[in-house]
């Protein structure tokens, strides 16, 4: 299970968690989230601009 | 055109020097934290106008906060003057942890919602011409735009459910319910493009922006909510619809008045939370316009900069909206709690703090005279890179592009 980290706030998606309150349930792999997925703490850097921490296969 | 998608550290990093701190900034660095109380003061002020209002049978004291706002706080910040003061790397991570800071805007909301119901209490029970109730309404709306100054400053940190609550009562006290959902996820994503409601044109009066900023951000808002439902499988009607639970919040309060007060208090409470609005438009309409940011060549447009949002230091000012003024590192860095703002020396700069701005706002000739010219010299004469009121577009250009002015 991979982690992606928002590069301005320090948000982390992991893979095995998700993001509940955005609609998105623990387990939904990164290359399921959508293109324009906003970092949804600070809402400034999306999917593209995260960057893949540790654990990345 | 910087075509990194993520702007440089150096851009984001503003211009903060340590050693140029003198001991009197520093002195005031310390006292800053107990001058945040002002933000207190607002409704404390209302609530104090009221109770002199019945006390003395005199309706002219329900014109006190409007008075303090639109005339004193200009006043106190043309002899205070600028702010310069920005915290070190060290002191960050001090003022990062004390939550000092939060509960200051937990007693403010609560505090907010005092003085609302006060202020129905006294313009209901009291006997007061139209023109003294003129004075209460513009001076509940001031409270309602420092109010959602402070639900804007809780509702940022999305990963503390405790402020995300506060937000939405907060919010709730001026019936502004998409406001947290639509500010975040819409405003700040789209800022400074021609797809954001909520960043005003050049061109664009304030009575214009207004026209197409309130729907189009209650719209957005509920655009933005609907589809996370759907996402979460859930109706739009759902209990989860955070907009609606702010909603109900104050249906359920406004609700509550109008018993206890009789049905006057509809029509005030409803004239006050239109207003209200209108005065956060108003800030809306001062943090961005024209600015505009440049789209990529891969079609997407560049990360939100310190330059893509007026910015403005004056210290009362500040105080009072919570580092509001300090727009340009909030945009840059959305999730920095307010005590952490930085002034950027090199942002755009209002010449005047927000109150003053809303009052020259209020009259498009002069608003025009006095930030036209700042927008022609943020984008260096090339009107290309300035965000246009269509309307205005040809005679906008006529007047005022001329890309040679700019440096090499």
């Amino acid at each position: 299970m991979a982690k992606y980290e928002c590069p301005d706030c320090g948000y982390v998606y992991d893979e095995k968690t998700g993001c509940e309150r955005e609609g998105y349930p623990a387990g939904t792999q990164w290359e399921d989230i959508p293109e324009e997925f906003p970092c949804p703490d600070c809402f400034v850097r999306e999917k593209p601009d995260f960057e893949a921490l540790e654990g990345k296969q | 055109m910087n075509s990194a998608v993520t702007p440089s550290p150096s851009d984001l990093m503003g211009t903060v020097n340590d050693e140029q701190v003198s001991a009197e900034e520093r002195k005031w660095a310390v006292a800053k934290r107990y001058w945040y109380l002002i933000t207190l003061i607002v409704p404390a002020i209302l609530i104090f106008s009221g109770v002199m209002a019945m006390e003395t049978q005199s309706g002219q004291w329900l014109w006190l906060l409007t008075v303090v706002f639109f005339i004193v706080i200009p006043i106190v910040d043309f002899i205070f003057g600028a702010d310069s003061f920005n915290p070190s790397e060290e002191e960050q991570e001090t003022l990062k942890g004390d939550r000092f800071y939060v509960k200051i805007l937990y007693a403010a909301t609560a505090l907010q919602w005092a003085g609302l119901v006060s202020m129905t209490w006294v313009v209901t029970q009291g006997d007061f011409s139209w023109f003294n109730i003129l004075g209460a309404v513009l001076s509940v709306g001031a409270m309602h735009a420092v109010g959602l100054t402070m639900s804007h400053e809780l509702g940022h940190k999305m990963n503390d459910k405790a402020q995300v609550l506060a937000a939405q009562i907060c919010s709730a006290c001026s019936g502004y319910a998409h406001f947290n959902i639509e500010h975040n996820k819409g405003h700040h994503k789209d800022v400074a493009t021609p797809e954001d409601p909520a960043s005003s044109r050049m061109g664009e009066s304030l009575y214009q922006f207004a026209l197409r900023e309130l729907p189009g951000a209650a719209r957005r808002g509920w655009d933005l909510e609907a589809s996370r439902l759907k996402r979460q499988k859930r109706s739009v009607f759902s209990i989860h619809n955070e907009l609606l639970q702010t909603l109900a919040i104050t249906v359920v309060a406004y609700g509550a008045m109008v018993y206890l007060f009789g049905w006057m208090a509809l029509p005030f409470l409803l004239i006050t939370a239109a207003y209200g609005w209108f005065q956060l438009t108003m800030a809306n309409y001062i943090e961005h316009y024209g600015l505009l940011r440049q789209t990529l060549e891969n079609g997407r447009f560049e990360r939100c900069q310190p330059h893509h949002s007026w910015n403005n230091n004056f210290k009362a000012s500040n105080l009072l909206t919570l580092h509001l003024q300090r727009h340009s590192d909030h945009h840059a860095h959305p999730t920095r709690p307010y005590q952490l703002l930085r002034d950027y020396q090199d942002a755009p700069e209002l010449p005047h703090g927000y109150p003053a701005m809303m009052g020259m706002a209020m009259i498009p000739s002069a608003w025009r005279m006095i930030m036209d010219h700042r927008v022609v010299e943020w984008a260096e004469g090339d009107m290309n890179k300035v965000n246009i009121d269509p309307a205005q577009r040809e005679a906008i250009f006529s007047k005022f592009h001329n890309p040679k002015q700019a440096t090499p």
